[in-house]
């Protein structure tokens, strides 16, 4: 069982400083002679040391033995700060948690995985990480390797591992603890779809027979329609909704909208996927609409750094907020400076139906056709496409007609018989 | 829920600093263990000499000091054949050393693991102490061989009478290092200038502790107070007294030690602990 009361989790801007003691004396001297910190980041004019944030505000929730709580929210919502005060890596700001039970978080999988050691001493001290003794290991030593699906790779380093194999492992040493409590953070989201529905029947199965109580947080609300029977929205920080899962799901599809902000910081946003070059980071995306007319254009631009020059284009997947993908689209190429820039981007909508969608954006540059994948932001910005426009008197009916509005007809000729 | 209370934990913004948990980090004993053995498994992946490295490493460097430190400036070893002098003091020290630097990178180097799950943090900067302390036994064979040799040939007089003091030199010198190994790291979670300081602070820490030189060697003055006065000068010479029977064991030493440990280890362990609630906001 877990108890949040009241809980506040605050981060000061400012506070975390720039890490080296002779940068923090120089925006000292500057702020003492009024002049405008050296080391701030440009484009944060706003950005005032001493401000508080609230990441998470006023949280109160009441998780009962093996209820399936899933989590939902858009980017900053407070997801990730909410598992991570559960899982004790970091402690609140204000209010108390109550856990009655060990917990296992598996917020990023195969934590403490080392890729020179095999999977089987990467299970020992994995399982040893998240809390179980040798002698525990040993007994579910069998079982994890079976769930895992790489039996025959198991006394091999797992940097020789593909990354299927390296979170089948990771998944199925978190999933064979004696814990009550089971964090997971979109953990399920890599590896294929039937590992995928494995997991998932894994974790249904220990809510039931075994009373353990799941937390899940995903972009993915298919997985969370299978595996909870309860969800709750995070919108800004706050608890905006608590309940059915349908319910919750509809509800997140309206706060993506609802959000104001349209200048969007993800500068010290965490990057979940591995394999990123880190070369251009997306710093900031400015959506500049919200509603696009249907067959519209959306404009939004994306602020860039780059650690050196690069010709690069943006993959660009739209996502239903069930976590169905619509499709896939390229940007044009962009040749970025060493340093910050900003760029214009316009997702022509043409053949998204009317609903609301968000956008994955991954930065990638090709050489010789080999894409090098230099930063991904999963749901980087949301909006909708209006229903303004009737076809033949009717709205579109996603249900019925699904969301790709595909190009019309040609009709190529007509024959007229002779009567 | 009844039936779980025995895994009760109450997280809240205000925890008092002396929350100090170490029945939780004897609980993760096995995780100390498995970390103390990876970095063994890793040290030695893809080197051709392997463990061997451990006895060669310290057998090099004597051989320098040897020649540098013994031959070319000249410096006394107190009757002791220089090359066992060397060996004898290096290993202690590098224990040490090896403890200070291991352990002053503790969060920084840990932030990914530390930032995604809850376990003692303690358990790092311990498994690190043992993986310095296992190679120093193993040292410590070797130099006891090459004592067992110099006896023999008379030219060395070690005290068994005293041998039991050796643990609690170990003790000292590993907790001490350990101590102001995880100081730093706390330290560094903010300013990371401090880390470049380590390896050349310990390095000159090195020449003001009697390491390539007895205290004997120096004569009454403000410079043999100031050397006796080092905390770590009692177990250095100690050491010596115990395995070579040469060395300088003053009460003034002794108390400065001990008065530093008293200080240091619960401080460190205290602000350590301080540190690690929250530090993952701040890398």
């Amino acid at each position: 069982m877990i108890r949040l009361s009241n809980v506040d989790k605050k981060y000061r801007l400012g506070e975390i400083g720039s890490g080296t003691l002779y940068r923090d004396i120089q925006s000292w001297i500057a702020a003492r002679k009024g002049l405008p910190d050296p080391n701030s980041k440009i484009g944060h004019e706003n950005f005032v040391p001493g401000e508080s944030f609230y990441a998470l505000r006023n949280i109160s929730l009441s998780v009962k033995k093996g209820e399936r709580l899933g989590i939902i929210g858009g980017n900053g919502a407070g997801k990730s700060t909410l598992l991570k005060l559960i899982s004790r890596v970091t402690t609140p700001s204000a209010g108390e948690i109550d856990l009655y039970g060990r917990v296992t978080s598996m917020l990023e999988v195969g934590t403490g995985f080392h890729s020179e050691m095999t999977g089987r001493e990467n299970i020992y001290l994995n399982g040893a990480i998240l809390g179980m003794s040798k002698k525990e290991i040993d007994n579910v030593l069998e079982q994890i390797i079976d769930f895992s699906e790489v039996r025959e790779f198991i006394d091999t380093p797992v940097k020789r591992y593909s990354s299927g194999m390296y979170v089948k492992l990771a998944f199925s040493v978190a999933a064979h603890l004696n814990s009550e409590i089971v964090i997971m953070d979109e953990v399920l989201a890599v590896g294929d779809i039937a590992f995928q529905k494995k997991c998932i029947q894994k974790m249904q199965q220990a809510a039931l027979n075994e009373g353990r109580t799941i937390l899940y947080v995903s972009h993915n609300m298919n997985t969370i329609r299978e595996l909870c029977d309860r969800c709750i929205v995070l919108d800004r920080g706050k608890l905006v909704y608590d309940g059915d899962v349908e319910q919750a799901v509809s509800h997140y599809s309206k706060t993506l909208l609802e959000s104001p902000d349209y200048r969007i910081d993800y500068s010290s946003y965490s990057r979940r996927n591995q394999g990123l070059s880190g070369i251009c980071r997306i710093e900031e995306i400015i959506a500049k609409e919200k509603t696009v007319q249907m067959g519209g254009v959306l404009p939004f631009s994306v602020r860039f750094s780059a650690r050196e020059a690069k010709e690069i284009r943006l993959r660009i997947m739209a996502v239903m907020p069930s976590g169905h993908i619509v499709g896939m689209t390229y940007s044009d190429p962009v040749s970025l400076p060493e340093g910050s820039s900003e760029a214009e981007f316009g997702f022509d909508t043409a053949f998204l139906a009317a609903d609301v969608y968000s956008l994955d954006i991954a930065v990638s540059s090709y050489e010789k056709d080999v894409e090098i994948r230099h930063d991904f932001i999963s749901r980087a910005l949301s909006f909708s496409v209006d229903e303004s426009v009737r076809y033949f008197g009717k709205h579109w009916e996603s249900r019925a007609w699904g969301n790709v509005k595909l190009p019309a007809v040609k009709v190529t000729e007509v024959h007229i018989d002779e009567r | 829920m009844k039936n779980n209370t025995a895994y009760h934990v109450r997280i809240t913004a205000d925890q008092s600093p002396i929350s100090l948990n170490l029945r939780e980090v004897w609980k993760y004993r096995d995780l100390i263990m498995l970390l103390t053995k990876r970095s063994f498994t890793l040290i030695y992946k893809q080197t051709i000499l392997g463990p061997a490295w451990v006895v060669l490493t310290p057998f090099l460097t004597s051989i320098v000091y040897t020649v540098v430190f013994g031959n070319m400036a000249g410096l006394s070893t107190a009757g002791v054949p220089k090359l066992l002098f060397y060996l004898c003091s290096h290993s202690l020290w590098s224990f040490f050393a090896e403890c200070v630097t291991r352990n002053s990178s503790t969060f920084i180097a840990n932030a990914n693991v530390f930032g995604k799950v809850y376990f003692p943090r303690l358990t790092v900067p311990i498994s690190s102490m043992l993986f310095a302390g296992i190679q120093f036994l193993v040292q410590l064979f070797m130099v006891i061989a090459l004592i067992v040799f110099h006896v023999f040939q008379g030219a060395v007089h070690p005290r068994p009478e005293l041998i039991p003091l050796i643990v609690p030199v170990i003790l000292i010198t590993g907790l001490m290092g350990l101590s102001m190994g995880i100081l730093i790291s706390s330290v560094t979670t903010k300013y990371r200038d401090l880390q470049l300081l380590v390896s050349f602070g310990i390095h000159l820490f090195m020449y003001v502790t009697p390491v390539i030189f007895p205290v004997s060697q120096l004569s009454d003055g403000i410079w043999k107070t100031l050397l006796l006065l080092n905390p770590m000068t009692a177990p250095m010479e100690l050491f010596r007294t115990v395995l070579l029977g040469t060395g300088t064991v003053r009460s003034v030493s002794l108390l400065s030690n001990g008065i530093f440990a008293v200080i240091i280890i619960p401080l460190s362990v205290l602000i350590f602990n301080r540190v690690e609630r929250n530090f993952i906001d701040t890398v």
